[in-house]
C-alpha cells in the first residue's frame, strides 16, 4: 500500500468469526432447553459450531492482533 | 418508479430468527467497514487496480478461488449433482485443477514478468492494439452483462429462499458492493473475497456433516441412492459410465469431458478470464503468483464437499423419505425444484445461528462474484479501453505511461508531475467506473427481469469468447512465431465460428448431432464440443496467418514468449517452497480422487 501498512486480512476474519462464534454459542446454549425443529437437533450443531468458530476466530484474532 | 412492495412479504423456504438476521446484518457492516478502512490506503492507480501488487500467495490464492465461488455456483452445482449425480464433480476436478496448475507453472511467469495489469493488456503487448481492443471490449461488455444477469438470478433465488423482494435484493447488495469496491478498490474486493471464502465454507459445512450423519455415512448414502433410483449406481461413478452418451444421466461421453471440459473450457476460463487472473497478478512476487493458483487448486478439489455432496445427500435422504425434486420446467405450483436442494437441506439441518451463517454464506458468495466482476470491469475499462482509445481523443495526444510500453511505437514518456496527475485521473476514473459498472449491472438485471431469455443469450455469448481467447494467448506465450496479424484474425475467426455453431443449433437443433459427433448427445455436450472446435479454428487460423506474415523480432518479444524470456528458476529453494512440487502434488491428488470415485 502506498502510505500506511494495512492490518492483515486474517485479523478481520478472526474478529468476525469470533463475533459469530460467540453468537452461535449463546444460541446453541439456549437450544439445549428449546431445541429447534430440525433433523438431528439432538446433536446440538449450533453449540458445537459456535465453539469451533470461537476457537478459530479467537486464534486468528490473537495471532494477528497488532503489536507495537 | 419501482412498485412499493414490502421487503419480506412473500412466502419463503427459510424463516430466519432474530439471531440469524443479526448474523446477516453484521456481515454487511463488516464488509462496509473493511472498504472504509482501506479507503485511506488506496491512493494510487496501482493500489486501486492491482492492490499495490502486494498480496501474499495465500491471500491471492483464496481470493482467486472465492471470485469464482458464487452463490449461484453453490446452488447450481448442488442442483446439478441432484440431477446428474457425482458426474457434476468433473467441473471441480478435471474441469479446473489441471488448468489452475498450468496457469501457475506455465502461464503466470509471462503474465507476471510482462508486468501487464490485465489479460487484454497482455494481448496488446504480444499482438498489438487491435487484438487488445477486441479482447477488452468483449470482456468489459460481457462482464457487466454477466454481473447483471447473476444479480437478477440471485435476487430471484433470494425471493424463493428468503422471501426477499427482488428490488430490495438487487439494490442493497449492489450498493454495498459499489461502496466497498469503490472505496478500497481491488484490495477491498480481495480482502472481502477472502472473508467470504471463510464464511462460505463455515456456513455450508453443516450440510455435509449432518447429512452424512443422517444417511449413515458415505456407504449408507450410496445404498440409499442405489435403492431409490433406477440405474442409481450410474449416479455414483465419475468415469465408468462415460464410455457412451447413453450410459450416464448427463448424456455425455468421455471425449467431451477430457478435451472439451478438461482442456478447452477449463483452461480458457481459469487461465484467460481476467476476473480470476486479476487476483493472481496482484501477488507480491513471481513465486507467490505461481503458488496462488496452486493453493486455489487444493481448495477447489475440496469444494465438492460443500456443493456436490449436498446434492447427493438430497438425492439419498429426500428420496428416501418420499420427497422428489423436479426440474424447473416440470415443476407444478408447490413442488420443489432441483435448485432448491441446498436451501432445503439448510432448513433441514441448521437451527437458528447456523441458519444465519448458511444464509450469510449464500449472500457472501453472491457478493464476492459481483465484486469480482465489477473490479475486473473497472480495470479493463480504465486501462484497456479508456486510456488507449478514449483519453488520447480528449487530450489530442497519447496518454503518458511510466512503465513498460503498451503502445506499439514505444513508451510515451512524461515528467513526474504529469504522470502523477494522470495516475490521479485514472484512480478517479476507476472509482467512477466501479459505480457505473454497478449501475449498468443493475440495468441489465432489470432487463433480465423483463426478458428472461436474455439470460441464456448472455451466458452463451460469454462462452463464445473464452475458448478462442485461450488459443490466442497460449500460442502467444509458447510460440514466438505467432504474429500480431495471426493473433487478431485467429481470435476473430474462433469467436465467430463459436457464434456460428451456437446459432446453427438454435435454428436447427439436429445440428447438435453433427457438432457433438453423436445423435445421443444432450445440450450439455454442445458447450464442450463448441468450445473445442472454436479453439481448433482459432489455433489453425493463427498458425496459418502467422506463417504467412512477417515474424516479430526477438527483442520485441522479451518477457512475453517462451524462448525469449528469462524465467527465474526456483532450484535454489527447498523442495517444499517450489511451486512445481505443489503443482505436481495437486495433480497426483486429482488422479487419486478420480480413481477412488471411478
Amino acid at each position: 500500500m502506498s502510505e500506511q501498512k494495512s492490518a492483515p486480512i486474517w485479523l478481520f476474519i478472526g474478529l468476525l468469526l469470533l463475533v459469530y462464534g460467540v453468537l452461535c454459542l449463546i444460541g446453541g446454549i439456549a437450544q439445549f432447553s428449546h431445541p429447534p425443529a430440525t433433523v438431528l437437533a439432538d446433536k446440538h450443531a449450533t453449540f458445537w459450531g459456535g465453539i469451533v468458530l470461537t476457537l478459530i476466530g479467537g486464534g486468528y484474532t490473537l495471532a494477528y492482533w497488532p503489536r507495537k | 418508479m419501482l412498485p412499493l412492495t414490502p421487503i419480506f412479504a412473500e412466502a419463503s423456504l427459510i424463516k430466519m430468527s432474530g439471531l440469524d438476521i443479526a448474523i446477516v446484518a453484521i456481515y454487511f457492516l463488516a464488509v462496509l467497514a473493511i472498504g472504509w478502512y482501506l479507503k485511506g490506503r488506496t491512493s494510487t492507480g496501482e493500489d486501486f487496480f492491482l492492490a499495490g501488487r502486494s498480496m501474499t500467495a495465500w491471500v491471492a490464492g483464496l481470493s482467486f478461488l472465492a471470485a469464482n465461488l458464487g452463490a449461484l455456483e453453490l446452488m447450481g452445482w448442488a442442483a446439478s449433482a441432484y440431477e446428474y449425480g457425482i458426474l457434476a464433480a468433473h467441473w471441480y476436478w478435471i474441469g479446473a485443477i489441471p488448468a489452475m496448475v498450468f496457469l501457475g507453472l506455465v502461464m503466470m511467469p509471462f503474465y507476471y514478468i510482462s508486468k501487464t495489469h490485465s489479460v487484454p493488456g497482455y494481448l496488446q503487448l504480444r499482438f498489438g492494439e487491435p487484438t487488445r481492443a477486441v479482447g477488452a471490449i468483449c470482456f468489459a461488455f460481457m462482464t457487466v452483462l454477466m454481473s447483471g444477469i447473476n444479480m437478477f438470478a440471485m435476487a430471484a433465488v433470494m425471493r424463493v429462499v428468503l422471501g426477499w423482494n427482488l428490488h430490495f435484493s438487487i439494490w442493497v447488495s449492489s450498493i454495498t458492493v459499489a461502496i466497498y469496491v469503490g472505496l478500497g478498490g481491488l484490495t477491498s474486493a480481495i480482502f472481502n473475497e477472502v472473508l467470504q471464502f471463510f464464511l462460505i465454507w463455515l456456513g455450508a459445512l453443516v450440510i455435509p456433516i449432518l447429512g452424512l450423519t443422517e444417511a449413515g455415512g458415505w456407504a449408507g448414502l450410496k445404498a440409499q441412492i442405489i435403492a431409490n433410483l433406477t440405474n442409481g449406481d450410474s449416479y455414483l461413478h465419475m468415469w465408468s459410465t462415460l464410455d457412451s452418451f447413453r450410459h450416464n444421466p448427463m448424456g455425455i461421453q468421455w471425449t467431451g469431458i477430457v478435451f472439451g471440459l478438461g482442456f478447452v473450457i477449463s483452461f480458457g476460463y481459469w487461465t484467460t478470464d481476467f476476473l480470476v487472473v486479476q487476483r493472481v497478478i496482484t501477488s507480491k512476487d513471481l513465486r507467490s503468483a505461481q503458488l496462488a493458483p496452486i493453493i486455489g487448486a487444493f481448495f477447489k478439489m475440496a469444494v465438492p464437499l460443500i456443493v456436490i455432496l449436498p446434492g447427493l445427500i438430497g438425492l439419498g435422504v429426500f428420496n428416501h423419505h418420499g420427497m422428489q425434486l423436479v426440474s424447473a420446467t416440470d415443476a407444478k405450483p408447490g413442488q420443489y425444484t432441483y435448485n432448491d436442494v441446498l436451501p432445503l437441506l439448510l432448513v433441514r439441518y441448521a437451527g437458528p445461528g447456523l441458519l444465519g451463517l448458511g444464509v450469510t454464506a449464500l449472500i457472501a458468495g453472491f457478493m464476492s462474484g459481483m465484486a469480482g466482476n465489477v473490479s475486473a470491469f473497472a480495470t479493463v475499462w480504465t486501462y484497456d479501453i479508456y486510456r488507449p482509445l478514449i483519453r488520447p481523443l480528449m487530450r489530442h495526444r497519447p496518454a503518458p505511461v511510466a512503465s513498460r510500453t503498451e503502445t506499439p511505437g514505444g513508451p510515451v514518456t512524461g515528467n513526474a508531475v504529469e504522470l502523477a496527475a494522470e495516475d490521479k485521473h485514472y484512480l478517479a476514473m476507476g472509482r467512477w467506473s466501479t459505480v457505473i459498472g454497478v449501475l449498468v449491472s443493475i440495468g441489465t438485471a432489470y432487463l433480465a427481469m423483463q426478458f428472461s431469455s436474455i439470460m441464456d443469450y448472455v451466458q452463451a455469448l460469454f462462452s463464445f469468447f473464452v475458448a478462442p481467447l485461450f488459443g490466442t494467448i497460449l500460442l502467444g506465450m509458447l510460440w514466438k512465431r505467432a504474429t500480431p496479424a495471426g493473433g487478431f484474425w485467429g481470435l476473430l475467426a474462433g469467436t465467430i465460428s463459436s457464434i456460428g455453431m451456437w446459432a446453427w443449433v438454435k435454428v436447427q437443433p439436429s445440428a447438435l448431432a453433427i457438432i457433438a459427433l453423436s445423435h445421443s448427445a444432450k445440450p450439455m455436450a454442445q458447450d464442450m464440443y463448441q468450445a473445442l472446435w472454436s479453439w481448433c479454428i482459432c489455433v489453425i487460423v493463427t498458425v496459418v496467418i502467422s506463417l504467412m506474415s512477417r515474424p516479430l523480432p526477438d527483442d520485441r518479444l522479451r518477457g512475453l514468449v517462451y524462448g525469449c524470456t528469462e524465467i527465474p528458476h526456483s532450484r535454489d529453494l527447498p523442495w517444499y517452497q517450489r511451486p512445481f512440487f505443489w503443482g505436481m502434488l495437486a495433480l497426483v491428488l486429482l488422479v487419486i480422487l478420480n480413481v477412488i470415485f471411478w
